[in-house]
């Protein structure tokens, strides 16, 4: 598999890589994918006051690319309102890394795991 | 010490240089046709055909008359299974058995030979790899014309009980067949004791040259053979086509190296195989994928739960290795090898196969072990299934949003 220099890069420097306490109010938190397809993406936000995600780790069971596409995610949707971080579209974290049409579905998985951490984030505000 | 490391030894083998050197006159001056009887080019040609023919021979305990040269272990396979299904095929009957951890060499023969409209019985092994020679017992009939069982498995190194089989085979007169690729020069093979009829041998496994093999077909009891080549007779009519001489006596003097050093080399790279794994012994959460005693001494087979296979091979590119897990577009797929092996937790862990050879230093294993556990350290501190793992979450009860 030939890898673009953003991905190498981003599989070999991962950003935020790590996790928040999941009980924590701010925190939202979501897994997406299963080991019996090859990757598990595990992505959390921390969300403040005003809406706005203040921070954000991620931790990947995959290949290079769910690696590269999770660590990007974490990038972007910092400083963004959970609603622009809705935003975010697979395509675009695709056409950032450059990845070849096999690993598409990584970046899918990447978008799900945003939906899936604000989805836990609403879940606790709205109780 | 030059990256990346090769540690894909039973993939194949540089050619030895000694094996070059003695293989390069044949090109050159001495690139004689062996079957020309009528001048000398011919005659130096053929004399170092059976010279080769003798090393092979020798290396086996055989007979140089039953050696015959092919262009690899694929083609000895496919000689050796349907030549024999198809001469024995009407006499005996047209049942085969054979073992689904077998190379593909053999199985994919052997599903031809099954379109052709015979029946093939593939045995499981059991978890360590091995066959069940109860199992195997049970599984030849009165109409069994033809086994074939590997000597030495390519991915996770386990060598079959042969002697016995063989004799099971013997016993009630049924043609056995060997893939022996993965075995010369690693394990003794004396076919003057072991009841094997067809014997199928690489030169590019054992420090020779690629695109040249044998196969070994004995002739006291004598095993007939339907030819799969037509054309000028040679080889005694079963494998017709030129002899590539300069590749023979390359197979030859690979073969004698073999013989000579065996033993020495054997000793050496089971103290780095012994090396390799207690080095990885010390990662937490692996697993040896075959049995350690009936084992070859250059292979290592090794899983590593919480991580996945494309990953780890992208982080470990200073070694070259081979991946237990064939990694497809999106999910990682254990080979059919492993499957046989039915390990507990397949959901997530992803294999390596290291195999050592005659240029494989102490230095190399030092630093694969501490790329290793820095490598698999780094993908499990990144990995969840680590982290719940970790935390005493059985996986196997998760229910995961499949995607």
């Amino acid at each position: 598999m030939s890898y673009s220099v953003k991905v190498i890069d981003h599989y070999e420097n991962p950003r935020n890589v790590g996790g928040f306490d999941a009980d924590e109010a701010g925190v939202g938190t979501g897994m997406v994918g299963a080991p019996a397809c090859g990757d598990v993406m595990k992505l959390q936000i921390k969300v403040n006051d005003d809406g706005v995600i203040e921070d954000a780790r991620f931790k990947t069971y995959g290949c290079g690319s769910a690696i590269a596409s999770s660590s990007l995610v974490t990038e972007w949707v910092k400083g963004k309102t959970v609603e622009e971080a809705l935003t975010i579209k697979n395509a675009q974290i695709a056409e950032e890394l450059a990845l070849p049409p096999v690993k598409i579905h990584c970046s899918v998985l990447a978008e799900d795991a945003i939906k899936a951490a604000v989805a836990d984030y609403r879940k606790k505000h709205s109780a | 010490m030059h990256l990346p490391i090769y540690l894909d030894y039973s993939a194949t083998t540089p050619v030895d240089p000694r094996v070059v050197e003695k293989m390069i006159p044949y090109l050159r001056e001495h690139f004689g046709n062996p079957a020309s009887r009528s001048h000398r080019f011919g005659w130096t040609a053929e004399a170092a055909v059976e010279e080769a023919r003798n090393e092979v021979a020798a290396l086996v305990h055989a007979d140089l008359r039953e050696i015959i040269w092919t262009s690899g272990a694929t083609e000895s396979d496919n000689l050796a299974l349907k030549g024999a299904a198809h001469f024995y095929g009407g006499v005996k009957g047209r049942h085969l058995v054979s073992v689904k951890t077998e190379h593909k060499a053999v199985l994919d023969t052997l599903r031809e030979l099954e379109r052709q409209g015979f029946t093939v019985t593939y045995l499981d092994v059991q978890k360590n790899g091995l066959i069940d020679l109860e199992a195997f017992k049970a599984a030849l009939r009165d109409d069994t014309a033809l086994v074939s069982v590997m000597l030495a498995n390519n991915e996770i190194g386990v060598i079959q009980p042969i002697a016995e089989i063989g004799d099971l085979c013997r016993a009630r007169g049924i043609v056995f067949h060997v893939d022996a690729a993965q075995a010369t020069g690693k394990v003794e093979i004396d076919l003057s004791v072991l009841n094997v009829d067809l014997m199928s041998f690489s030169a590019h496994k054992t420090y020779g040259p690629k695109g040249i093999g044998a196969l070994y077909v004995r002739r006291k009891p004598r095993v007939r053979l339907e030819a799969q080549m037509h054309g000028g007779g040679h080889e005694r009519g079963l494998r017709s086509g030129t002899l590539a001489t300069h590749q023979i006596v390359g197979m030859g003097e690979a073969f004698r190296l073999a013989r000579q050093e065996m033993a020495a080399e054997t000793a050496r790279v089971r103290r780095l195989r012994d090396r390799l794994l207690e080095g990885v012994s010390t990662i937490e959460a692996i697993h040896v994928n075959g049995d350690m005693t009936a084992r070859v001494a250059h292979n290592l087979n090794v899983s590593f739960a919480y991580v996945e296979g494309e990953s780890l091979m992208m982080a470990l590119k200073d070694l070259a290795v081979s991946s237990g897990s064939a990694c497809t577009s999106a999910s990682l797929e254990p080979s059919y090898v492993l499957r046989a092996l039915e390990q507990p937790d397949e959901l997530a862990h992803s294999s390596l196969r290291f195999t050592l050879g005659r240029f494989t230093t102490e230095a190399e294993i030092d630093y694969a072990i501490d790329l290793l556990r820095q490598k698999v350290g780094k993908l499990r501190d990144m990995s969840p299934l680590w982290e719940m793992a970790q935390a005493g979450v059985d996986l196997n009860t998760v229910q995961w949003a499949a995607h």
